[in-house]
């Protein structure tokens, strides 16, 4: 039951963009289309799941001092594997979300789960941990990402469903920000009554 | 002439928050006080500039010449937060009111997407060092505007009668949108 709980609390209850708001970087600025959402997501679960392994096998032999040191040493070695990988299988994603993949390394979420979570979990809660967390991450970029695709291009997943222009802002820079802050109303609203 | 362009288009045209979405954490996070987030820009000016010199000197001089520049994320992490508490021990140091005033945001800096983006960006845009540093300090201008803009904004928005789920977050965000709205007018500038 624990561990449903460790997978779950991510996905909704402790969703990171949500609800704890870290990770804003990568949400605000990949989330164009929802494909461009669901592969920063995607990307950043792969990051997440395998540090969260690696630090807490490695917890007992790393000295308290240099543990953040080491943390993003590990984090920033599965960042450079998702980049070289992406580059190579998905070109043209990797050329969408540019600068935003070595900045992986800087996003708190991961930081956030090796420090906070899998430096004193087992291997197996570990885990969970990480692809829960990663998993709602992809959520809410997807839905994030729909959303703007769906208002600013008049498309979904790349399908296109009506003619003419749809409203272009937001796909650009302020569509963004309004519509994340719309959606943490809303779902901060959702909380409250459920 | 090629500085002012450099100046113009990484401060108006693509400003790193409101356009590139880098550093958007301090944004929200401190920009609640005008004075905070003054403290906040000096910081992130300091530091973006001497990363950016010095990761520039690590990819032209250690990385290239050996062949290795796929450790880039890597190396400039490790560089960028090994260096932000030699900028704290130093300014300890050397001079304790500067500390005192930027003291508590250095911390903060080392997780600030906006200094290891633009030290990626410096070096994947072929600049040369000089022009390299102008875009450095070019862009923490930008994000010290941006960013005290905001929190002058935010100010005024406490007094403001809001809908109780639109409260915090949200209507910062909003008022973040409205006001990139407002520095897309600078596109087409440069």
């Amino acid at each position: 039951m624990n561990q449903v709980a460790n997978f779950t609390k991510g996905l909704l209850k402790e969703n990171p963009v949500f609800v704890l708001l870290l990770g804003m970087c990568p949400t605000l600025g990949v989330t164009s289309t929802a494909v461009n959402g669901l592969g920063m997501g995607l990307a950043t679960t792969f990051v997440l799941v395998c540090s969260n392994i690696v630090v807490s096998l490695v917890k007992n032999q790393i000295p308290d001092k240099v543990r953040i040191p080491s943390f993003i040493v590990i984090i920033a070695s599965f960042v450079t594997i998702v980049e070289l990988s992406m580059q190579a299988f998905v070109p043209a994603l990797f050329e969408s979300l540019g600068l935003f993949i070595p900045l992986i390394v800087v996003n708190c979420i991961v930081l956030g789960r090796a420090e906070g979570f899998a430096s004193k979990n087992n291997v197996f809660s570990s885990t969970l941990d990480g692809l829960g967390m990663g998993l709602g991450f992809a959520l809410a970029l997807t839905i994030l990402g729909s959303v703007r695709e769906i208002l600013g291009n008049g498309s979904f997943f790349g399908m296109r469903f009506m003619e003419g222009d749809a409203i272009l802002i937001f796909v650009l820079a302020p569509g963004a920000f309004i519509v994340l802050g719309y959606l943490i109303a809303l779902i901060n609203k959702l909380r409250k009554t459920a | 002439m090629e500085y002012i362009l450099i100046l113009i288009s990484a401060i108006f045209v693509s400003n790193i928050v409101l356009s590139q979405f880098l550093g958007i954490c301090p944004f929200l996070g401190v920009s609640g006080k005008v004075s905070t987030s003054i403290g906040m820009g000096a910081a992130v000016l300091f530091v973006m500039t001497i990363a950016t010199i010095v990761t520039w000197l690590i990819q032209h001089y250690i990385l290239i010449p050996f062949g290795i520049t796929f450790l880039q994320t890597i190396f400039f992490i490790l560089v960028i937060a090994a260096l932000v508490q030699m900028v704290e021990l130093i300014l300890k140091k050397v001079s304790p009111p500067l500390y005192q005033a930027l003291g508590i945001f250095l911390p903060l800096i080392t997780t600030n997407c906006a200094v290891l983006g633009i030290a990626i960006q410096t070096v994947a845009k072929d600049f040369a060092l000089l022009p390299g540093v102008v875009f450095a300090i070019a862009n923490a201008i930008g994000f010290s505007l941006a960013m005290i803009i905001f929190a002058g904004i935010r100010e005024h928005l406490v007094l403001m009668k809001v809908p109780s789920g639109m409260k915090g977050v949200p209507i910062a965000l909003v008022t973040a949108g409205i006001l990139a709205m407002a520095f897309m007018g600078f596109s087409g500038l440069v």
